[in-house]
Order: structure tokens, then C-alpha cells, then sequence
């Protein structure tokens, strides 16, 4: 079963723009995403503009931290060094009930017991003293 | 507004050229694309100094820049060049499409389409993906989002659809093993093949050591070193050309929405195919039961399936029993990748898809030509699902 990742030698976000903004929320435990101030459609990856309004108002709206299983794939060759002791890990695709998704882990769960749709809720790895990553398990 | 049946069949290949495809090689890209190139332009039985368009798939990244075919080739005036670097993987095919839009318009009169794949002595997919220098739109997206996940490697993203596309369809093992094998098959007949003569079964490849999940070793494509080229020009001076020439019936390139992020789209499986397929059908005047065989952007044995679905072959869902029992194999109702494409040939992302598309055409590809081919299909994905098709006409 994975848990927490210690290891700092694998890539960490580039913290800046954007994905600091992120990726401090998650620091603070405060899982969010970027939504367009106006109209509040969610622009996951983040980005300047809102595409159904066009407004370049954002905000960052916290979720309550649930949501579904929507795919995922289990690396079992390593795409750095850092990542051997970790393997298998679930690498998944995980949907939040306020509807935007995200590239993530599902962990503390058997891999033969992983349903497409199952509820997953979510927890916080600080992987370094800057970078924290929501991951998630079983609800 | 211009209807885009008038390019139908209005532009043709002449000429292509390919190097041989190794694991390994002591010559550099630019000596490979002029290799290949050069070998395209003697194919076509035109001269060098007779190309006024270079359209690059890939731009600098591709092997050699416009610039080094105008001064190896002797092109003192070069009218047009343009490249497709965000296409990733699709990036021939839409060259192609650039091609016929720069001909078809008079700008130019002979257009080089010229790649390079350096994947073996070069640097590796897994570290060009979240480098945002080599153009790809999705860069940020996974340098910022999936990499601190341990994804960042091609097949790592795309077996995210596999593995989707086997809980909602029901879609085995096996089935993606069959393309796998399919391939390998095809790869035997082909001289110029990195897996020739090293035949491949179904024990074979469930044996074989797991990626990740669901894609085992043998659902990838190989990593080669080589470069091929081909040559256009309009249906009209075609016929003065040395060879028969192989007519583009349609073409079109499509993105899945949104391009740079896989999990934020409405439905993962909604791939560019989906997009341009349909387009590139309506230019053509044809539909997939016309076509007599294809050949499919096989980055993956799932994406093959997935791009079976998306040129129309099948419905969606139905990719994995529709490749079974030899189906996709040469006698099969759909031949596929006759050549061994990316997973048993070479990975020169789609050149060598075009080159035996058109090899085909022409006939004469001896044990492995499809009988009476008439119309064919190329495709290519990459960039995450980005999906161009070109219907090519003997």
C-alpha cells in the first residue's frame, strides 16, 4: 500500500503563476480549483480566460475534498529513480463532486478492489516543506 | 465560403524516400532527412532545386530546418515552409494537409514533407513530454500536474483511456495483445522492419512485463532511429511524375476538447479522430467500408483501438472484439499497419504510415500487398489525442 512520499528528488511543480497559487492552497489543506469569477465555470488546468464567458476573473473555490474514481493506471517501470520504492502506485484520475478533475493517487486501497466510479475522499502528502499534493483514498 | 471538397483529389504524392530504421545509428538527423529526402526526390524523378515548399512536421526538432534543404538541395528561391510541432505525434499527417493547402492554392508546385525520429540515440519521450522548449501544448500540464503524480511518460497518460475503455466496454487483454500481434505478424513481411524475424505470439506478449497498467512492453511502441520523406505536387504535373501517383481524396486534422489536459475533458474517450474523421470522409465522397486498409498512429495497442473507432471502422466500443480472430491482419476484413507500424516497424511517428499507405497504392508490395488496394486511410494522434486522417486514392 503507498503512503506518504518522502523522497524530494523527483519532479515537484514549478512553482510559479498558476500552479503556486495551486499548490499553496494545498499546502494550507484547502484542496481548490480556479473558477471564473463571473460565471463560475470551472478552468481546470487554470488558465486567463474563462471559455464559456470570456471573463478573465478568477477565483479559487475550495471543494469539500470528495468525489469518484473516473480512470487510472498503475506504473510498474519507473520514470525516475525516485519513484522505484513507490511502485506500484495508483496513478489516477480523480473527479470532485463540484465536477473538475485532476491527475492524482488513490491509495490505502488493493489494487483488485479498484471500481471505476468508486467515492474517494481526499488527504494531504507534504512531499517537501514548499510542495504539498491532495491525494486520495477510499471514502 | 470555400467548400473543402473542392481539394479533393487535387493534389497528389510522388515521391517517397525512407533510410533504414535501426536501434542505434552513427549518423546524426540531418544526414538521415537528407538521405531520405534526397531518396523521395529521385523517387518522384524531379530535381532537388525543383522543391519551392518544405513543410516540416516538426519543425527544428524534426531532424533539419528548411533553411539546411535549401542549402543542401540548391533551392535559391524557397517559396513556403511551415511546420505542425503542436500536432505531436498527428504532426505528418497534418503536414500533409499543409502540403495540400499550399499546392492546391498555387503557392507552391513541389512540396518536401520530410521527418526524422531519433527516439533511440536521442532523447527519451518521457523527458521531451514535460518540456515545454519542445512545443508541446500539454508540457506545463504535465510538468505542473501529473509529474509530482509519477506521470509523465506517454504510455502513462494514455492508459489512463485504456484502462476506461476496458472498464466501460469490456474491452481484454487479449484484445489489445492482438494488435500487438497483428503488428508483429506484418512486420515479418516487411524488409525494412526493426522486429523482422523475431516473431511474436499471444504467450508471448501476456509474458511480457507490465509499464503500467493496463499496457504491458509489448502494448508500446519501439524507440528508432531513422528518417523517410515524401514528395507532393498537384494531380495536374503528378502525371508527368516518374511513379503512379497516389491521389489525397481528404484530409483533416481535429483536437479533443479541452487539447493541453486529458482528465478535464467531458469524456476522455472523445478523441481528435472523432473531430476530423468525419471531415476528411466528406472530402473524400467515400466512408470507411470503401476503404481497403489503414494505417493507424499505433503509439499503443489501446489508442490503435481507439483510433479504429474514432476513423469510423467500428463503433465506439467495439474496437477490441474488432480486432480479434486476424480481423486487422492482412486477409482480415481491415488490414492494418501492413508494414508493422510503430509497435513492430519502427517509430517514425506517421512517415512510415504514409510511405507504405502510398507503397501500397502503387502495388507491388510483394508478399504483404493488400489485393486490389484502392483507397487507403493514414492517421496519427499525439499531443494527447490530437487526431489527423488522410484518405490517399491509387
Amino acid at each position: 500500500m503507498s503512503t506518504a512520499v518522502k523522497h524530494d528528488d523527483f519532479q515537484l511543480p514549478v512553482m510559479s503563476g498558476y500552479a503556486k497559487e495551486s499548490y499553496d492552497l494545498c499546502k494550507a489543506h484547502k484542496l481548490s480549483f480556479q473558477r471564473c469569477a463571473k460565471c463560475k465555470t470551472f478552468r481546470q488546468p487554470p488558465r486567463p480566460l474563462c471559455n464559456k464567458c470570456h471573463s478573465f476573473e478568477t477565483e479559487w473555490a475550495p471543494v469539500k475534498g470528495t468525489g469518484k474514481l473516473y480512470a487510472w493506471t498503475i506504473p510498474m517501470n519507473p520514470i525516475g529513480k525516485a519513484w522505484v520504492s513507490y511502485m506500484p502506485y495508483v496513478a489516477a484520475i480523480v473527479e470532485l463532486d463540484e465536477g473538475p478533475r485532476m491527475a492524482t493517487w488513490v491509495t490505502d486501497v488493493p489494487h483488485d478492489q479498484l471500481k471505476l466510479n468508486m467515492p474517494v475522499k481526499v488527504w494531504y502528502d507534504d512531499l517537501t516543506s514548499e510542495v504539498t499534493v491532495a491525494k486520495f483514498k477510499p471514502a | 465560403m470555400a467548400d473543402p471538397r473542392a481539394l479533393r483529389d487535387k493534389t497528389c504524392v510522388v515521391g517517397i524516400g525512407e533510410t533504414a530504421y535501426t536501434r542505434g545509428t552513427t549518423k546524426n538527423p540531418l544526414q538521415l532527412s537528407m538521405e531520405a529526402s534526397l531518396a523521395a526526390v529521385n523517387d518522384a524523378g524531379i530535381k532537388p532545386s525543383q522543391i519551392d515548399g518544405v513543410v516540416l512536421p516538426n519543425g527544428h526538432n524534426g531532424g533539419a530546418t528548411a533553411g539546411d534543404y535549401a542549402a543542401n538541395f540548391g533551392i535559391d528561391d524557397l517559396y513556403y515552409t511551415a511546420s505542425y510541432p503542436e500536432m505531436g505525434g498527428a504532426q505528418i499527417v497534418s503536414a500533409m494537409e499543409g502540403a495540400v493547402m499550399a499546392l492546391a492554392s498555387g503557392i507552391c508546385t513541389y512540396v518536401l514533407v520530410p521527418h526524422c525520429s531519433y527516439f533511440y540515440t536521442g532523447a527519451r519521450a518521457r523527458d521531451m513530454t514535460a518540456n515545454p522548449a519542445n512545443a508541446l501544448q500539454s508540457a506545463e500540464t504535465i510538468r505542473d500536474y501529473y509529474r509530482p503524480f509519477g506521470v509523465g511518460a506517454p504510455p502513462q497518460h494514455y492508459a489512463w483511456m485504456a484502462q476506461r475503455h476496458m472498464a466501460l466496454y469490456g474491452t481484454t487483454q487479449e484484445q489489445l495483445g492482438a494488435v500487438a500481434v497483428a503488428m508483429r505478424k506484418h512486420a515479418q513481411l516487411h524488409p525494412n522492419a526493426v522486429m523482422r524475424g523475431k516473431p511474436m505470439t499471444m504467450a508471448d506478449y501476456m509474458a511480457s512485463k507490465w509499464i503500467t497498467w493496463p499496457y504491458k512492453l509489448l502494448d508500446c511502441s519501439l524507440e528508432t532511429d531513422g528518417a523517410g520523406a515524401f514528395i507532393m505536387t498537384t494531380a495536374e504535373r503528378a502525371k508527368d511524375c516518374r511513379q503512379k501517383p497516389v491521389h489525397v481524396s481528404g484530409i483533416a486534422s481535429g483536437h479533443p476538447f479541452p487539447p493541453h489536459d486529458i482528465p478535464n475533458r467531458p469524456d476522455i474517450l472523445r478523441i481528435g479522430l472523432d473531430f476530423s474523421a468525419p471531415r476528411a470522409y466528406a472530402m473524400a465522397g467515400v466512408k470507411p467500408s470503401d476503404i481497403d486498409f489503414a494505417e493507424i498512429y499505433d503509439c499503443f495497442t489501446g489508442q490503435t483501438i481507439l483510433q479504429i473507432e474514432g476513423a469510423g471502422f467500428c463503433k465506439k466500443g467495439e474496437g477490441g472484439p474488432f480486432c480479434e480472430n486476424g480481423n486487422i491482419e492482412l486477409g482480415g476484413t481491415l488490414p492494418v499497419n501492413t508494414h508493422g507500424g510503430l509497435l513492430s516497424q519502427a517509430h517514425n511517428t506517421s512517415m512510415n504510415h504514409v510511405i507504405e499507405a502510398v507503397a501500397q497504392l502503387r502495388g507491388g508490395c510483394d508478399e504483404r500487398q493488400v489485393k486490389d488496394a484502392e483507397l487507403g486511410v493514414v492517421t496519427g494522434w499525439g499531443g494527447h489525442g490530437h487526431g489527423s486522417i488522410a484518405i490517399l486514392r491509387s
